[in-house]
């Protein structure tokens, strides 16, 4: 074998990995937190701010720049939105005495 | 900052973002958990910013940033619980567009993102799938979002009630097989292929609308975990396209969350995904019901539903949508906390698809402050219920129905809740209107169920007076 890896190789690897993951913590999530989990993934998949700031970071502002800085600010919501919204959720999820 | 620390540092955020949905595996963990998401979150941005600050202008960016995350952050203080459905589904269709919008960024400078000025074929055809797959995610969260809002009533397509209309199915199938031509000549295509790039998008975009309309209210658990999952598929396409690791395992991570979800929610409607996607269900509603007309049912006053309680050694609350929408919650909890005081053991049993999203009635039972540890799963609680005094159903109908025992039923083979076993058993609706499946339900005609008709929240005050 010679030659380098197609990187796509490499993300079909990474992806299949990842969904294995997936599939195994997501069953152990208890049914009661249904809910939150839908949350905090939303707030996980808004990772996908990180290309939104790679598409408005060049310093020549252009039709892609502008379009990155959109996304950058809708994704924002969701990071903040998500993660405060879940956080708030498990906060009532205390055992009381 | 050189590529190769780049990639570890994305390593360790996927790694928070695992350890995120691991700890959602009880609650005494889960908050450690989101606090890894944070940390995951935190770390991707960072280096992220760090990387752009080096070649090209981060103002932009921060300003975004700092604007999106106020009016997330305000969003996430100011809703209510029983508003979290629609919330969720808002949260899905921004995820959706923001994959478009990278994606036409991509288009149009590949070499901001370290890819060739020439797209490399696999990448354009990933760059594709997560543009449609956002697309939509977007467009059908957004009318998801106005079924849950309840907002049918301003605009037809939000009708909580199916909207079909002849040849639905083939219409989306053509508009399908068209995106996907104009997806592959884009794919082809030797460079920037604007057109059928936007034609694609917009046929995605009107797709997302025609393939939710057909789909009722109480499907929409099934809904919201599919438009869950496809918001972690539109990610990680977009992370297949800018070959990056850390968003391909964050979108597989939500992908598989969601298509898990909805897997379960099928599952408590023994209905197939295919057949909920088909939507349409619930459309003939009250044309089955009739039978029920001669029937009699016995109903009783708030007063008689206190009394029977307070002597019961035993109550299992069920709590449906119903409860959610007449805000009850709180008044459950005070009612449950005054029978516990007279010492009859009150715990609460939650139906799998009780609401309109996964895990709704568990979340509205938390923020009334009731012990987590009194809520039950049904496969947990449905051996009890022949060995309890009193089952007060309220708001819930179709997860109660023991039609779902009979051969030949609608709802034949469906896991219900058996609220039927129980000795007395106490129904609180607002009438006697049918159910989401259109179905008559036996158990209010039992001679040990005693109906008590009303809205769920004065009902369960009436009750917590008439028990001092």
């Amino acid at each position: 074998m010679t030659g380098t890896l197609d990187p796509t190789v490499l993300n079909l690897i990474i992806f299949v990995l990842a969904v294995f993951v997936g599939y195994h913590v997501i069953w152990n999530v208890t049914p009661a937190l249904h809910t939150p989990l839908m949350s905090v993934t939303n707030a996980i998949s808004s990772v996908i701010i990180v290309g939104a700031v790679l598409a408005a970071g060049p310093a020549q502002i252009d039709f892609g720049s502008l379009m990155g800085t959109a996304a950058v600010a809708l994704a924002a919501v969701n990071v903040a939105g998500g993660f405060l919204v879940t956080r708030r959720m498990l906060e009532m999820f205390k055992k009381k005495k | 900052m050189s590529a190769n620390l780049v990639a570890l540092w994305y390593l360790v955020a996927s790694v928070c973002f695992i350890l995120a949905l691991k700890g959602l595996s009880s609650p005494e963990t889960a908050r450690r958990g989101n606090a890894f998401g944070i940390a995951g979150m935190a770390i991707a941005l960072l280096v992220t910013c760090a990387v752009v600050a080096k070649a090209g202008r981060l103002d932009l960016v921060l300003l975004a940033m700092l604007a999106g995350g106020l009016i997330g952050a305000l969003a996430a203080n100011k809703v209510q619980m029983t508003q979290m459905p629609e919330t969720v589904a808002a949260m899905h269709s921004l995820v959706g567009l923001a994959a478009v919008l990278i994606a036409f960024a991509v288009v149009n400078n590949p070499v901001s993102f370290g890819l060739q000025a020439q797209i490399p074929t696999g990448n354009k055809l990933e760059l594709f799938i997560g543009t449609f797959v956002g697309a939509i995610t977007f467009s059908g969260s957004i009318i998801a979002f106005g079924k849950l809002a309840g907002l049918g009533k301003s605009f037809r397509l939000f009708s909580s009630a199916p909207v079909v209309f002849p040849g639905q199915h083939w219409l989306n199938l053509g508009l399908a097989l068209v995106m996907v031509g104009f997806g592959v000549a884009f794919f082809l295509s030797p460079d920037k292929a604007w057109t059928p790039f936007i034609v694609m998008t917009a046929i995605a975009f009107a797709l997302g609308v025609l393939i939710i309309i057909p789909i009722g209210g109480a499907d929409m658990p099934v809904v919201i975990s599919m438009l869950n999952s496809y918001s972690g598929w539109a990610a990680a396409g977009i992370g297949f396209s800018l070959n990056n690791s850390m968003l391909i395992v964050a979108g597989s991570l939500v992908g598989s969350s969601g298509a898990i979800l909805s897997y379960i929610m099928c599952k408590a409607m023994n209905r197939s995904f295919i057949s909920v996607i088909l939507g349409g269900f619930g459309a003939a509603e009250g044309s089955a019901a009739q039978g029920g007309a001669d029937k009699t049912v016995r109903s009783g006053a708030a007063d008689d539903a206190a009394f029977l309680m307070s002597n019961a050694e035993s109550v299992i609350i069920v709590p449906g949508y119903g409860l959610a929408v007449a805000r009850a919650q709180h008044a459950v909890k005070e009612m449950a906390e005054k029978l516990r005081e007279k010492g009859v053991n009150v715990r609460y049993a939650i139906h799998p698809v009780a609401g309109r999203m996964p895990g709704h009635m568990n979340v509205l039972l938390a923020e009334a402050e009731v012990p987590y540890d009194q809520v039950f799963e049904m496969e947990d609680i449905n051996g009890e219920f022949g060995t309890t005094d009193v089952v007060l159903v309220l708001g819930a109908n179709d997860v109660v129905n023991p039609l779902a025992y009979e051969k030949g039923s609608a709802i034949y083979g469906m896991p219900v809740l058996d609220a039927h076993k129980a000795r007395t058993v106490l129904v609180n609706k607002r009438s006697m209107a049918s159910g989401y499946a259109g179905l008559d339900n036996p158990l209010f005609y039992l001679d040990k169920t005693m109906m008590v008709f009303g809205d769920a929240k004065k009902v369960v005050e009436e009750i917590v007076k008439a028990l001092h």
